[in-house]
């Protein structure tokens, strides 16, 4: 990769250009800001930027849009396929509208932010992204999450948080069941601080203390003294 | 994987366009399921009973409409495409159904209805297309599928629409894992099921629970309770059409509706070439929720 700053700011047409020609364009750049339209929802749209560039995405797009992002800021004006934002490194996803399964999916860090709902198995394997949803979430999401915080503005669906490590879910709605191992925790003063300011971040309008905390009651995943006898 | 697209014109005056709005969907799911294809297609216009068949190439089907003609007592003709043939029937479709698999067991009836009409075959969606001439094909509303085989061979036969009954049909996404046991339980209950493919055990059951009385809904709700599996399906029906996904969700589906049209496929890519999908409401459908629409608009049920 080179080092040289390179600035290529303009509108990549994918009704003209084929996705490979626009997603090296934007992967070259190192700065600057872009416009994609006509996105046709086309798959992997916006991925593996590296750089802090900008990237508006004018419509609704396929699966794996700006997957493993690092560094770059990536708005979708329309709805995401699956797996918006798959191992997202660092910088920010938003999608205006709604997003589909595995959003956010083994994020290691850097934000999400869902202004519509998100389906099923949001934030699957979070490995310390963070993830804010405006409207609800649907079945098995933070499956199997290992750090990071997922915020639902709206309602979680059935098995939020199974099989969960240590990421912390917050949600202002109602949780229709949660999954193994996960619990209700208490809000401490740290956790509404962190809540105003991520809020604030994604640019959402709700009070903190509105919210529920969940979390892993930490029985699955550490071995049990009382059962060495059994080796 | 397999693709799935559906398009229900609530405007009129798309109905001479079904098939050429329904092209480009198809080929744009071609990657989802390069291995085979198929379509079925709702006419629009007066009723003509239509048995849709498919036979090995150089099958007589003159002669297996005369056969059908005179053990009938009505008259039958015959339109021949390719390794397909569309027989209109003057008798009851049932009985003119199995009359004729009864008489010349190795023809598959791949559909019987007043509206519809099923083609497939196997190879590249858009040449299955072509053959059949999707593109001129008017009507009031189609589905249509592109499958990569998980369960059983890439046949002509194997492949989707799969017939449930009276100008019904059934397209699936997904794989079941009790159509052994679904087979034996409804074959003896006096299903006919003309292929080794699950997708068919599902249609199969459809029809036994809409014979034994069942609305659409119903039947539907009664699947979601006994078919254990991935799926996404699409049932059309003579006035509308049906969405149903499996309570995991594992296989996709978007569905968009704007006030000219109702579609549903694997995904957005094949519903955005329709004209005005740019003001079109656009969601994901809930697992385990059926989602039907018919002539007097959604009917949508959990």
């Amino acid at each position: 990769m080179t080092t040289a700053t390179m600035t290529n700011t303009g509108v990549l047409d994918l009704s003209a250009l084929s996705l490979r020609e626009a997603n090296e364009t934007l992967q070259a750049a190192t700065e600057g800001a872009f416009t994609i339209v006509n996105p046709g929802g086309r798959h992997a749209i916006a991925c593996g930027l590296e750089h802090p560039v900008s990237v508006t995405i004018e419509g609704h797009t396929g699966y794996y849009c700006a997957g493993m992002n690092k560094n770059a800021d990536v708005t979708i004006r329309g709805n995401a396929g699956t797996g918006l934002a798959e191992n997202i490194m660092s910088g920010t996803v938003r999608v205006t509208g709604d997003a589909s399964q595995a959003a956010g999916a083994t994020g290691h860090g850097g934000l999400v932010v869902i202004e519509g709902n998100a389906s099923a198995r949001c934030g699957i394997s979070m490995k310390g992204v963070d993830i804010v949803v405006g409207g609800n979430v649907g079945h098995m999401s933070a499956f199997m999450a290992q750090a990071g915080n997922l915020v639902v503005l709206g309602d979680a669906g059935e098995d939020l948080g199974d099989s969960i490590y240590e990421a912390r879910l917050f949600v202002r709605g109602t949780v229709a069941r949660l999954g193994t191992d996960c619990v209700e925790k208490e809000m401490r003063p740290e956790h509404l601080a962190f809540l105003a300011d991520i809020l604030k971040r994604a640019g959402m309008d709700a009070d903190p203390r509105d919210f529920r905390r969940y979390g892993s009651a930490r029985t699955l995943y550490h071995f049990k003294i009382d059962n060495a006898g059994a080796y | 994987m397999c693709g799935i697209v559906g398009l229900f014109l609530k405007d009129e005056a798309l109905f001479p366009r079904l098939g050429a709005l329904m092209a480009p969907m198809l080929a744009e799911m071609t990657e989802r399921g390069p291995d085979s294809a198929g379509f079925a297609i709702y006419r629009d216009g007066p009723p003509l009973p239509t048995l849709s068949c498919l036979a090995a190439p150089g099958f007589d089907w003159d002669a297996a409409a005369a056969h059908l003609a005179q053990a009938t007592g009505a008259p039958v003709t015959v339109e021949t495409i390719s390794d397909h043939a569309l027989l209109r029937v003057g008798s009851d479709l049932r009985t003119a159904r199995a009359t004729l698999i009864a008489a010349f067991p190795q023809v598959n009836v791949l559909a019987s209805g007043e509206a519809i009409e099923i083609f497939k075959g196997i190879g590249d969606p858009m040449a299955v297309a072509r053959t059949f001439g999707l593109e001129g094909r008017s009507g009031t509303h189609g589905i249509a599928h592109t499958r990569m085989a998980t369960e059983s061979a890439v046949t002509t036969a194997g492949s989707h629409p799969f017939s449930t009954g009276p100008d019904t049909c059934l397209v699936h996404n997904g794989s079941l894992s009790n159509h052994f046991l679904l087979r034996s339980f409804l074959e003896a209950r006096g299903e006919t099921l003309q292929t080794e493919n699950d997708s068919e055990v599902a249609a199969a059951f459809l029809s036994w629970r809409m014979r034994e009385g069942d609305t659409l809904d119903q039947a539907l709700a009664a699947a979601l309770k006994r078919l254990d599996g991935f799926y996404t399906l699409t049932i059309g029906t003579r006035d509308g059409f049906a969405v149903l996904r499996d309570p995991i969700a594992c296989k996709p589906a978007v569905l968009a509706e704007t006030d000219q049209w109702v579609a549903m496929a694997s995904e957005f890519r094949a519903i955005a070439p329709l004209p005005g999908v740019e003001n079109a409401r656009i969601w994901e459908p809930e697992p385990g929720t059926i989602y039907s629409w018919g002539r007097d608009g959604m009917r949508a049920a959990a």
